[in-house]
């Protein structure tokens, strides 16, 4: 009875502090995005998604920057999926006990933790400097760079959770390991790796510090990769440290879009994940 | 002991037969199964007489340095059920691995010695491993649908083998489930995914699958130790009748089920063959102390 009491006693204790913990974790997001929505929503307006960003003194919208992030985005991504992949399968398939694997596991964890910040320097390096401008190519490349690891750790993970005797099975009716992987093991674990890019997406989106270093920033109107770009986390960077109230009103405006897109970027994750599990 | 587990089972199949009126072959197979077994003994001919269809020399195999089977040789006759048995790790599904060098998925796992499968060892260098293994199909313990729909996982292997038209797929498909006995649970709704289906069923399925790319050789690595009475029944039911067209190797766990579904039985225990022969011999009058000793229950 007294060891009963004592349970109940200890569970009770613990149960408090962790919903404490919670509570005090949600109440800063909470506050977070009550702040966001409610200095950011009356900015929001068409001129924000049809006029491009204005000059000092000037009013304007976000387009370009919008459509900026897009493309950065874009290229990131579509860079770094075949890549990372393909290097996650290779990790998770064909890589069994070889030294190279740990080695490329290693130094992919580093580059997962790796700061972003770092990575733009790295473009900044190889390709800024080189080609002798900023440019939407360097965005890029520089957002693929922070991607690859993120995308590779998913898929092998994703893939190693497929069962073995479902390879075993595909093998037994002849089937090549290629076709075994395409066939039936990525079928298997599609929505796991879709869920992979997508949040991989969701991290990307918000990056500043790499993009200050490649793709800078763009007034104007520029589909041009070759030259500097626009994009939402400079340019709310920009407008938040600038002296003019325009300019804040659309920082404010342009963080509660990007806020809420990754948050419906999450959301779609979280529902695709509930639908299927992989392996079954 | 054989004519106990003999009376056993046709007690065992006319239970099957009162609870259960979904299909309607059933019945039928199982009076005919439930009787065969007392006379079997007469009817086979004896080993010798038959082709192998698998012939087994000098097998050794290892995980990594630890060596699983020693020194096996042994025929496994074409066109018959050959049942492994014996206590768990005795190496019977590592054999049955052998055949269709499933192993070779695997770094550090190696088989020496002598495999012949037509006339060909297949653990030779330089096979072909995917032509082997559509040859020799493979059903594991665990049923292992394809994501994709039932039609699919079928079509899947026929695929990889046979540039086949479409209206071709389809009468195979049906050939392959109505020899898996599944055909009419699941005739409506083939586009459906085969993940859905009971356990029964995709084990079933699973053996559609294995049958529909026509192999010589059909490993079954026991099929029925997950499934509930009336599945396993059915599988039985099934294995029977594919012996008319494909040398079958069972491994099993239940002896019973060794005794109601083989012509011959090998006797595994620490990774040697301890004794081979057919059924009826291996149940009521074992060569060996230790296979007497294993299927009366002495091994604990």
């Amino acid at each position: 009875m007294k060891l009963y009491t004592r349970r109940r006693i200890v569970n009770g204790i613990a149960l408090t502090l962790s919903v404490a913990a919670t509570i005090f974790a949600l109440f800063w997001l909470g506050w977070l995005l009550w702040t966001l929505t409610s200095r950011g929503i009356q900015w929001i307006d068409l001129a924000m998604f049809t006029e491009r960003t204005p000059g000092p003194g000037d009013s304007g919208g976000l387009a370009n920057a919008i459509v900026g992030s897009l493309m950065l985005t874009g290229i990131g991504v579509a860079v770094d999926t075949p890549i990372g992949i393909m290097a996650g399968t290779y990790l998770a398939e064909y890589s069994a006990g070889s030294r190279l694997a740990t080695s490329v596991r290693f130094v992919n964890d580093i580059l997962l933790s790796a700061p972003s910040i770092v990575l733009g320097v790295f473009i900044y390096e190889l390709v800024v400097l080189r080609s002798g401008h900023f440019s939407g190519w360097a965005g890029g490349l520089a957002l693929a760079l922070i991607v690859v690891p993120i995308v590779v750790r998913t898929t092998e993970d994703i893939l190693r959770l497929v069962p073995a005797s479902l390879r075993e099975a595909a093998a037994a009716l002849g089937a090549p390991y290629w076709r075994v992987i395409v066939s039936v093991v990525y079928r298997s674990a599609r929505v796991g790796m879709l869920t992979g890019v997508l949040l991989a997406i969701a991290r990307i989106s918000g990056e500043t510090a790499p993009l200050l270093f490649t793709a800078l920033n763009n007034q104007f109107w520029s589909l041009n990769m070759g030259q500097p770009m626009a994009n939402l986390p400079v340019v709310i960077f920009q407008y938040a440290m600038g002296p003019y109230e325009d300019w804040h009103h659309l920082a404010w405006g342009g963080a509660l879009l990007i806020t809420f897109s990754i948050l419906l970027l999450s959301i779609i994750v979280r529902v695709l994940g509930r639908s299927s599990n992989p392996g079954t | 002991m054989a004519y106990a587990y003999g009376a056993d089972d046709a007690k065992r199949g006319k239970g099957a037969d009162a609870s259960q009126s979904g299909t309607a072959e059933a019945p039928e197979t199982a009076r005919t199964h439930a009787v065969t077994l007392p006379e079997r003994g007469e009817r086979k001919e004896p080993a010798e007489s038959r082709k192998p269809g698998i012939s087994v020399r000098d097998l050794n195999f290892y995980y990594g340095k630890y060596q699983a089977l020693f020194n096996i040789s042994f025929d496994i006759p074409e066109r018959r059920v050959t049942a492994f048995i014996g206590p768990s790790g005795c190496g019977k599904s590592t054999l049955l691995r052998t055949f269709n060098r499933m192993y070779d998925l695997y770094p550090r796992q190696q088989a020496t010695g002598e495999v012949m499968i037509d006339d060909r060892n297949v653990l030779a260098r330089g096979q072909d491993l995917n032509l082997l293994r559509s040859q020799v199909g493979m059903v594991f313990q665990k049923p292992t649908p394809f994501p994709m729909s039932i039609y699919d996982n079928i079509a899947f292997g026929v695929r990889l083998y046979e540039k086949i038209r479409r209206a071709d797929l389809d009468d195979r498909i049906e050939w392959a489930l109505r020899k898996a006995a599944l055909w009419d649970e699941v005739k409506d709704k083939l586009n459906q995914s085969g993940t859905q289906l009971s356990g029964g069923q995709q084990q079933r399925l699973c053996i559609a699958r294995a049958v529909a790319v026509k192999p010589r050789v059909l490993l079954l690595d026991e099929p029925a130790s997950a499934l509930d009475p009336i599945s396993t029944y059915k599988i039985e039911t099934l294995v029977h009748e594919l012996r008319e067209d494909y040398t079958v190797v069972v491994v099993t766990h239940n002896m019973q089920q060794a005794a109601r579904l083989s012509d011959h039985t090998a006797f595994m225990y620490l990774g040697e063959l301890i004794e081979f022969a057919d059924t009826a011999s291996i149940f009521t009058n074992p060569a060996k102390q230790q296979t007497e000793d294993y299927i009366t229950g002495r091994y604990g």
